[in-house]
């Protein structure tokens, strides 16, 4: 009596505690899967975050300059960086050692100096006394030695007892490297920003983002809500479904071909890249905004048509503010994934080592993922952090885009 | 069994016919869902379409505002004529025949705008109004032909989706006459709804015929027993018996009706 199982317990089904086993395994499998993901993604930003840690901040030493010096030699300004350089640094006296005094700053640093005690006099009497105390950037390898805090490994001995002397007496300061943002790019890694990158993507953008929402929103409404379904536009949708998952690089030798070599359109300049990543991206939009058009309930359709609207009248007035979150959220995605796009920028020339920032669409510009690409190559070992810096901030735009979609939709939808 | 005509004279004792329905059929590629139909809808009266599903009564009521051009495949022959002019003739444009005839649907499909816009949405579009004064009056008006002002009327700013299902249903019946249609088209209007909403609707229903000539598709024989004047019955795509509510149910002369409203098919 007492061996007896409760009718409703397990074992009073055979076989169910195997089920339940299974249920389990796949429940692992599945929290295992997600984990190892994340834990990849994790790995990847961390390393990258880590490594460009370098890249935002820069280091500044305290240099003192002689106004009697300024004076006298601010038109030959090398010759006053290495006067300055033996002021400051004890123990200057040949070639070698003013050499390795000159390398303890940034390349191009006697501008830097001549350009800050300009400004300051703008707001001292320059009576020929007195010095002044300018902050200078310093070179790359003396920031990597301090920001990693290991001294010894680039530096000379002289160079490395210079370094600790500005510690030790509070000269050395940590600055965010405004410049990495505002810059264009540069041979010296010192001095090389994304700037004029940014810029150009902005540009590109703009002018994928005018064309392919434009052209693909409209191309959407017609193919879901007038044109007739026959097996022409079943062929047409067919190839937009194949055009969506044509490699970019294809589309790149397009715009090779028609845009720079039919058209004459100039190389490397935002509105060709544009343009080609347009063509990228109208597939996807077309897709995402048919998708949302369809989600839209007949019944919505049918009440404007029972009360006399017309079919223009029912998409504009009625189905198209329904559906419009969806295409948005449709088109962002797709900007998103253009503006991390490379291969096809590089078949339209947009290769190109430039440093100004681009003017208007027409101009020379370099953009994002070319200039990862480009310092990515580079030797200088200053470039590896540089281009660890450059992806983060692609990431973030991507993450900010990626959330505006997000936040678009919950507030468009909220008002329907 | 009656038979009318068109009368032009305003004699209120002959019946009048307010749409004349002849050889009608409606084919959906191959497959013909209405075969051959005959039908006069008696003017300011209530004619229910009864039958089994599938049976073509709603294929039959979309006919009248020709919702079924929205479907490519669907083909209508014979002829429909609305108060003497057939609908169906190429000159005639289907947004002007849809002021005449409005339609509400199964399932209350309000837009997903404020209760006002719901009700202003047909008439701005067809330019009734003149101005937001003569607007108000017509959305107020409606709203209180449906019997539900009084429900919303501190709240015509809110969604139209908000109200309860039976609102919903009666907002979507202020929408339709809003535009002053001759004729309202009601596809099973009360199926999604519950038995003190139906109420209202079959008592709502009873007012409107003194103005409008309504055609009401159910599935409930008691409902085309309570509103309806005329009854027409369908099966399998021919409209096998038509007649007055009370005489059809009482005594219906074919075996398939007999049948049918007996609960034996259906």
């Amino acid at each position: 009596m007492t061996n007896k199982p409760h009718p409703l317990s397990m074992a009073s089904l055979p076989g169910l505690d195997k089920r339940y086993r299974a249920e389990k395994r796949f429940k692992f499998a599945g929290v295992l899967a997600v984990f190892s993901s994340l834990a990849f993604l994790g790995f990847l930003i961390v390393a990258i975050a880590l490594k460009s840690a370098g890249a935002f901040q820069t280091y500044e030493v305290e240099i003192l300059v002689k106004k009697e010096k300024y004076l006298e030699l601010r038109d030959q300004p090398f010759i006053f960086l290495q006067s300055t350089m033996r002021y400051n640094l004890s123990g200057v006296v040949n070639g070698q050692a003013m050499r390795e005094a000159v390398n303890m700053v940034v390349d191009g640093a006697e501008i830097d100096l001549l350009d800050h005690i300009e400004n300051l006099q703008q707001n001292t009497r320059a009576d020929g006394l007195g010095s002044y105390s300018v902050w200078v950037t310093l070179s790359n390898r003396v920031v990597s030695a301090l920001s990693k805090q290991d001294i010894g490994t680039n530096l000379t001995a002289r160079q490395q007892a210079w370094v600790e002397g500005w510690v030790a007496n509070n000269k050395v300061r940590q600055r965010f490297n405004v410049g990495f943002l505002t810059n264009g790019d540069s041979r010296d890694p010192e001095r090389a920003g994304i700037g004029s990158a940014l810029v150009g993507s902005a540009f590109m953008l703009l002018v994928c983002m005018v064309l392919s929402f434009g052209v693909g929103i409209l191309a959407a409404i017609y193919l879901e809500e007038f044109a007739p379904k026959n097996k022409y536009t079943v062929f047409l949708e067919v190839n937009i479904n194949n055009l969506a998952t044509v490699p970019s690089i294809i589309f790149g030798l397009l715009g090779l071909s028609v845009f720079l070599n039919l058209f004459g359109l100039p190389r490397s300049a935002a509105i060709v890249g544009g343009m080609v990543l347009a063509l990228m991206t109208m597939p996807t939009i077309i897709i995402a905004s048919r998708l949302a058009l369809q989600s839209v309930p007949l019944s919505i359709r049918e009440a404007a048509f029972s009360v006399g609207a017309s079919p223009l009248q029912t998409v504009f007035h009625h189905v198209l503010p329904l559906a419009l979150p969806g295409m948005l959220t449709g088109t962002i995605l797709g900007m998103a994934r253009a503006i991390g796009e490379t291969a096809p920028l590089l078949m339209i020339g947009m290769l190109a080592f430039i440093v100004e920032a681009p003017d208007n669409i027409f101009d020379p510009a370099s953009v994002l993922p070319v200039q990862i690409f480009l310092w990515a190559e580079s030797p200088e070992r200053g470039f590896e952090e540089k281009t660890a810096a450059a992806i983060i901030v692609l990431l973030a735009f991507l993450l900010v885009m990626n959330l505006t979609a997000i936040i678009l939709r919950k507030k468009l939808e909220k008002k329907w | 069994m009656v038979t009318y005509t068109v009368n032009e004279d305003n004699n209120p004792d002959t019946v009048k016919a307010k749409i004349i329905v002849d050889k009608v059929s409606v084919a959906y590629g191959d497959h013909l869902a209405l075969n051959d139909i005959a039908l006069d809808i008696i003017s300011n009266k209530v004619t229910a379409l009864i039958g089994p599903s599938g049976c073509g009564k709603t294929t039959f009521l979309r006919c009248i505002n020709r919702m079924n051009d929205l479907i490519g495949s669907c083909k209508v022959t014979g002829s429909i004529l609305l108060d003497g002019y057939d609908i169906y003739a190429p000159e005639v444009d289907v947004e002007v025949l849809r002021r005449k005839v409005g339609m509400v649907f199964q399932k209350p499909n309000p837009f997903p705008k404020s209760i006002y816009d719901n009700i202003a949405y047909g008439v701005k579009i067809h330019g009734l109004a003149s101005d937001k004064e003569e607007l108000d009056a017509i959305v107020e008006q409606s709203l209180v032909r449906a019997g539900l002002f009084e429900e919303v009327a501190d709240r015509l700013d809110v969604s139209g989706t908000s109200l309860s299902g039976g609102q919903q249903q009666r907002l979507c019946i202020a929408r339709a006459i809003a535009i002053s249609p001759d004729v309202i088209l009601m596809d099973e209007p009360c199926s999604a709804l519950d038995p003190i909403a139906t109420a209202k609707i079959e008592e709502l229903i009873h007012e409107l015929k003194e103005r409008y000539t309504i055609v009401i598709v159910t599935h409930s024989m008691q409902q085309a027993a309570r509103v309806s004047d005329y009854t027409a019955f369908f099966h399998e795509g021919d409209l096998v018996e038509k007649g007055e509510t009370s005489a059809l149910f009482t005594n219906p002369n074919d075996k398939r009706t007999e049948a049918y409203i007996t609960g034996r098919i259906g």
